[in-house]
């Protein structure tokens, strides 16, 4: 099939939009943590840019694209790009340049590994934080998105559904950031319930606006083509980020206050929880979509607090949990009349769905808990995760970066 | 000599200022500060749940006058900061010792 202009316009615009979701977490992550810990935060995020940026071109691209080998992994072939050039792929994205469904799944690869170091900020050691990096990507990432996506991947094989990375992206960052918070442990003063006030709110809604205005390339960009599809998709994200962001405030009012804070987690949890679905439900499906995913991650947040686990930033509540709803929730109300290449769910009379999509949901929660968990400890045994007690105490802008968010003063 | 030390609410720093002037003080230091009293510290909101801010923000207005003009001094900043309610603050009174203007090298009543 021939190049289509639109087609390539659209997706090279939508990679750069999810590329500026990684500074839109950057900023959604560091505004929440103290102020001694803003810069490093962020660092975190703008680390995996660089590092992820390099070794997905160098061979993550190829474990997760590659020509498959037994529905686990990728094969070599695209080792360092060979082979991937302007012409299209002829499995993915058939009108558009191979390279560019490269790139475009380059900064979905960049962002979720950003999103696991919500849970471990103000504490884990810059150092130990990259090696982890490199490692989870290449034995998490890759082969996730191998199964969901690879062209002969065993959970695409199967039939379970995920339009934009609901368990690639959100369940995979999500259940491994808890995986990873458990294996590192708490903040110091965390469990003597020291107050761990966020350093700056307007810096979190500023990433939060970041990350909805990125999601459109995200999700919409996940059509891969630029048409009917794109346009739904774009459509149900925004309703579900608006359904879920409502819903949090409401349920922030009822409690006490409807905070800033609130309704920019509320909006992210909807974009998570519409990630898997978006290009195969109806748009008006956020809805419900959105209201669900801001009412689980609230409670599982609580639960969260409850049960006195560091997982800092709530990745887990709100990516691990939101994502795991999304994918359910594709099973119910995914209909063929969206996407003909999708599946009937529950509502439409294929119950069977939801069963593949619990397929899908249990495999990763399980894979992505257990690997992380091992590479956590791998890690620390060789280098150490955590910063030492003073380094915490200092503040990690200091101690690991020599660097301060609020420093010049007048003289 | 005396410093009148005062730890007013954030919003009295206008009222208190125009009273003192009115009564003749125009030199004073002001700085931000945080700390509690029998107020306590406030539930502020979380993304779920709450969590407690033990220390409240604070000014303190720092003047320095004569050991005759502590009386009217006070006055205006009692009168001026006072709100009834828990959280009003509290005022200082430290003898100070000397006090010398930079730029003449005044010191003493001259100074302040």
């Amino acid at each position: 099939m021939p190049i289509v202009a639109a087609d390539t316009a659209w997706v090279l615009v939508s990679s750069a939009m999810v590329m500026l979701m990684t500074p839109g977490v950057a900023l959604f992550y560091g505004g929440m943590v103290r102020r001694k810990n803003f810069l490093s935060t962020m660092m975190m995020s703008f680390a995996a840019l660089g590092l992820v940026g390099l070794l997905w071109v160098l061979y993550g691209y190829s474990l997760s694209f590659g020509p498959d080998r037994a529905g686990i992994m990728g094969g070599l072939d695209f080792i360092a790009l060979a082979g991937v050039g302007q012409n299209p792929s002829p499995v993915y994205a058939s009108t558009i340049p191979h390279l560019a469904f490269m790139i475009f799944q380059a900064m979905f690869a960049i962002i979720t590994v950003a999103l696991i170091t919500g849970a471990v900020v103000e504490r884990i050691k810059f150092s130990a934080l990259l090696l982890f990096s490199a490692l989870w990507l290449t034995f998490v990432y890759c082969p996730v998105a191998h199964w969901v996506w690879g062209n002969g991947g065993w959970l695409a094989r199967i039939g379970a559904l995920d339009f934009a990375g609901g368990t690639v992206v959100h369940i995979a960052s999500g259940v491994s950031a808890l995986a990873l918070a458990i294996v590192l442990g708490p903040r110091r003063g965390f469990r003597e319930g020291e107050p761990m006030e966020p350093g700056n709110i307007p810096m979190v809604a500023i990433g939060a606006g970041i990350l909805w205005f990125g999601w459109f390339g995200f999700n919409a960009g996940s059509a891969l083509t630029s048409g009917g599809l794109a346009a739904s998709a774009f459509v149900a994200t925004n309703i579900s980020a608006a359904a879920a962001a409502f819903t949090w405030m409401m349920l922030g009012w009822a409690h006490r206050r409807p905070t800033l804070l609130g309704v920019a987690t509320g909006a992210v949890a909807g974009l998570v929880a519409i990630t898997p679905a978006a290009g195969f439900v109806s748009p008006i499906m956020g809805i419900p979509i959105g209201i669900g995913a801001a009412v689980l991650c609230y409670y599982c947040m609580l639960f969260r607090m409850k049960h006195g686990i560091d997982e800092s930033l709530d990745v887990w509540a709100v990516h691990g949990m939101g994502g795991t709803w999304g994918a359910l929730a594709t099973g119910i109300f995914a209909t063929v009349a969206v996407n003909s290449a999708g599946a009937d769910g529950l509502l439409y009379g294929n119950p069977e769905q939801v069963l593949l999509q619990a397929a899908g949901i249990a495999s990763v929660w399980a894979f992505a808990f257990g690997a992380t968990w091992v590479l956590g400890k791998v890690v620390d045994r060789i280098i150490g995760l955590r910063v030492s007690a003073t380094e915490e105490t200092v503040g990690l802008d200091i101690s690991q970066h020599g660097e301060r968010a609020y420093g010049g003063q007048l003289r | 000599m005396k410093k009148i030390e005062a730890i007013i609410r954030e919003e009295k720093l206008e009222p208190v200022r125009k009273a003192l002037e009115d009564v003749g003080y125009f030199g004073m230091t002001v700085s931000e500060v945080s700390g509690r009293g029998r107020q306590g510290g406030i539930p502020l909101q979380w993304r779920v749940g709450e969590y407690r801010v033990e220390f409240l923000p604070k000014l303190k207005v720092e003047v320095v006058v004569m050991d005759e003009d502590v009386a009217p001094a006070l006055g205006a900043i009692t009168r001026t900061a006072r709100t009834g309610e828990i959280g009003d603050g509290k005022i200082f009174i430290i003898p100070v010792e000397d006090a010398v203007r930079i730029r003449t090298g005044d010191s003493g009543g001259n100074a302040v």
